[in-house]
């Protein structure tokens, strides 16, 4: 076999198995985004569906699918069909991005990449495809002709702009530090011992970029595009059945690849945490910190009330913007210097 | 003593933790820029109308309030009540003094307790009742205990109204001690039917006042942990202080009375100013505080938690034994153990299940504290059995009618939390 047959062949294997891992989550974090709201709440969450309620999300699915999936009479109709999946489909080109291994890695006798996409303008691209990302819910809330729907997009839209540039300029942070923009690199950079790890000399970018994350995000505090208590359910309003389902799955399959993000970014990614922990397959260790940091979201979700959108704005622009660009200014000097 | 003396030159207190260098801007300060928003929005701006309820998930019952929007911000609001009417009034033509009572429940089902308790004190008034020392001690132990089962829920609503989704279920776990309390008491625990004209329908059964006394000590330190909670919580404080302001001259205007009129700085408390039950006999304080805004009804509502918990200490141990229920054939019904041993008592029942009271003739206005405001009732005695018209003056249609200058310069996303900071019950609203 010659050697790009095989590695195709490789990336085959890799991006099935990668896309199979995210999707194969997003049940389980979805049954454990419940579970732990119980135990925030004092009950006990789904128990019914298989054993401890571990089926429930299943359940849930084969009810959505059953559904009838309603699309409202005066809805912008391609519109409104296209947008649950330009949520959800950049969130997986994003997890083609996110090293879950070393490069070059020696398997059967093959030079093996361990990751989907070595791609030198990596960090670029996770801006832009989140960039796109937001396109769904604006799309949504746009095209179901419902006011409600429509200030929960142009809330997402404007909250997206603002975050989006603290979030750019926090990693401009990580960037200088690791002088790369691909992800392997800057894993890379973060060989050694969890002090090696980013996230110390960058705590200031990686405190934004954790909140500006859960903005990107659409989760609480900063849930405001689909804010029950104001808007009903924001872009979601007209959305029933699967294409409903499809956006929670997105949203889901988002945070799943943010958390990737951060840990390989601020975290080590696929790196463990002492060097004589090695011998455990990077995989787990980027799994351990996807798992922490998506628990991470759930607690502060079911912990705090939700700013108010001015307040949002505010956090945004008078708090985040200043602070990223101060660290970027103190990052460079400290770079140029050292 | 008059409970209309508003003090607006008390100092502004500064109870916000945290932002202590940072004075918090007056009322008058507030007032202004909340009408320079308006005037800013108010204009040739094109404004989008949604309906806030009756089907809203976030609405308080099903009231509706129909808001223009300019952007985010509130510029018009038409309320829309009557969705929960039930003729209340006009049942009660149609019904004997006692027959009355269970209806009442359904008022402000939140805090039946007080519906019941209200509506007899009003009969007793009209028929001059003498109510024994024992009924009434425990009709304000059952009072305070459904003003704190009522607060506790309003607590929880009330965080979950600003997005906390979490807190509302804990609230719901610490009110489940006084349901249960109730459940001992009368059998029901959302709907009590409790009171009876004359006095309460059961004594307190054994081991209650133990159990009860352990909840009102446990109680507070449950609160003081809420407060610790909210209090610390940098959101909710941005979110809730300085939006909803609405002053004394304003609750006068639009006859809002209970925690929200308080929170403005006057101490007006029916359980003060004109007492009933047992309230001139037990020792506590009136919450007031000055800023008229939605966190300080909130602050008020705790302190009076807190006060609810020293009245229902103070009941119990002070009270006496006796009947509890007024020995007055012509008006109470008598209790059924009797009816079945005693021939006048079964007279007496049969007079009062088949006629209905004996009632002088006359009109009467009685008011009580109820924990959403001032709960008047009404009664109009032609002389018969059944009250010729009985008109129900609850606090929520009042606080639910004064929404628009509440909502009007405010955004959308405060719209409920400024809602459900002044309390309101739909089933209290529509009747």
């Amino acid at each position: 076999m010659s050697d790009s047959a095989v590695q195709f062949f490789f990336l085959l294997i890799k991006a099935i198995l990668w896309v199979a891992v995210g999707v194969g989550m997003v049940p389980f974090i979805i049954y454990f985004e419940r579970k732990f709201a119980g135990f925030f709440q004092s009950r006990v969450g789904p128990t019914y569906a298989g054993p401890w309620g571990s089926l429930q999300s299943f359940g849930d699915m084969a009810k959505l699918l059953s559904k009838e999936d309603l699309t409202p009479d005066t809805a912008d109709k391609p519109v409104f069909r296209l947008a649950p999946y330009i949520l959800f489909v950049p969130g997986f080109l994003v997890m083609a991005l996110v090293p879950f291994g070393a490069l070059g890695k020696d398997i059967f006798g093959y030079q093996v990449d361990l990751v989907i996409a070595d791609f030198d303008a990596g960090v670029i691209m996770f801006l832009a495809l989140g960039s796109i990302a937001v396109y769904g819910i604006v799309f949504a809330g746009w095209a179901s002709n419902n006011h409600w729907s429509l200030l929960g997009g142009l809330r997402q839209g404007a909250q997206m702009i603002s975050y989006e540039l603290s979030m750019g300029l926090a990693l401009v942070g990580v960037i200088l530090v690791s002088n790369s923009l691909n992800f392997s690199e800057i894993v890379r950079g973060q060989s050694g011992n969890f002090w090696h790890w980013y996230f110390i000399p960058q705590i200031v970018s990686f405190a934004i970029f954790f909140v500006a994350s859960i903005a990107e995000l659409n989760r609480a505090p900063f849930d405001l595009a689909e804010a029950e208590q104001e808007l009903v359910a924001g872009h979601l309003t007209e959305y029933s059945g699967m294409r409903w389902g499809l956006f929670q799955f997105g949203e889901y399959v988002n945070m799943v690849v943010m958390s990737a993000v951060i840990a390989t970014l601020f975290f080590g990614g696929y790196k463990a945490p002492f060097t004589f922990l090695e011998f455990v397959p990077g995989f787990m260790w980027l799994l351990a910190k996807v798992l922490f940091f998506i628990f991470m979201y759930m607690w502060i979700r079911w912990t705090l009330p939700r700013y108010r959108y001015n307040q949002l704005m505010d956090i945004g622009w008078k708090i985040f913007l200043p602070l990223a660009i101060a660290n970027l200014a103190v990052t460079a000097i400290i770079v140029s210097v050292v | 003593m008059s409970g209309s003396t508003h003090d607006t030159a008390h100092p502004q207190q500064d109870h916000v933790h945290g932002a202590a260098a940072k004075p918090r801007p007056t009322i008058e300060e507030l007032k202004a820029r909340k009408a320079r928003t308006r005037q800013r929005v108010v204009g040739d701006h094109e404004t989008i109308t949604v309906s806030m309820g009756p089907q809203h998930p976030s609405m308080h019952g099903v009231y509706q309030a129909v808001v223009d929007l300019d952007g985010e911000i509130v510029v018009r609001t038409r309320p829309g009540i009557g969705n929960l009417h039930r003729g209340v009034e006009k049942l009660a033509e149609h019904r004997t003094y006692h027959q009355f009572i269970p209806v009442t429940d359904r008022l402000d089902y939140l805090s039946s307790f007080a519906m019941n308790h209200g509506y007899c004190e009003a009969v007793e008034t009209l028929m001059g009742v003498e109510v024994p020392a024992r009924a009434r001690y425990i009709r304000t132990i059952a009072h305070e205990l459904c003003r704190l089962s009522n607060h506790i829920l309003w607590l929880g609503v009330h965080i979950m109204d600003f997005g906390a989704q979490t807190f509302f279920l804990i609230c719901f776990r610490d009110r489940e001690y006084i349901l249960d309390l109730f459940e001992m008491l009368c059998g029901a625990r959302l709907t009590h039917s409790y009171c009876r004209i004359g006095g309460v329908s059961k004594d307190l059964p054994d081991e209650w006042a133990h159990r009860c006394l352990q909840v009102a000590d446990f109680l507070p330190k449950r609160l003081a942990e809420y407060e610790r909670l909210i209090k610390a919580n940098r959101i909710f404080l941005k979110r809730a202080v300085g939006i909803g302001i609405f002053t004394a001259d304003d609750c006068h205007a639009w006859r809002i009375t209970g925690p929200t009129l308080r929170s403005a700085g006057v101490a007006r408390d029916l359980r003060k100013d004109e007492p009933y039950a047992a309230y001139d006999e037990v020792d506590f304080e009136v919450a007031v505080e000055y800023n008229a805004d939605v966190y300080d009804r909130f602050l008020v509502r705790m302190k009076e938690m807190r006060e609810s918990c020293s009245i229902i200490r103070q009941c119990l141990e002070n009270t006496p034994d006796g009947p509890y229920l007024a020995d007055d054939a012509a008006h109470v019904l008598p209790l059924k153990k009797y009816v079945l041993r005693d021939a006048a008592a079964m007279v007496q029942d049969f007079v009062h299940v088949f006629k209905g009271p004996q009632v002088p003739k006359g009109e009467v206005y009685r008011a009580i504290e109820v924990p959403k405001g001032e709960m008047g009732v009404y009664i109009v005695s032609d002389g018969g059995p059944k009250p010729q018209r009985l008109h129900v003056a609850t606090p929520s249609f009042y606080h639910g009618q004064a929404v628009p200058p509440l909502f009007e310069g405010e955004m959308i996303a405060d719209v409920v939390g400024i809602f459900g900071s002044i309390d309101v019950v739909l089933g209290d609203t529509d009747r």
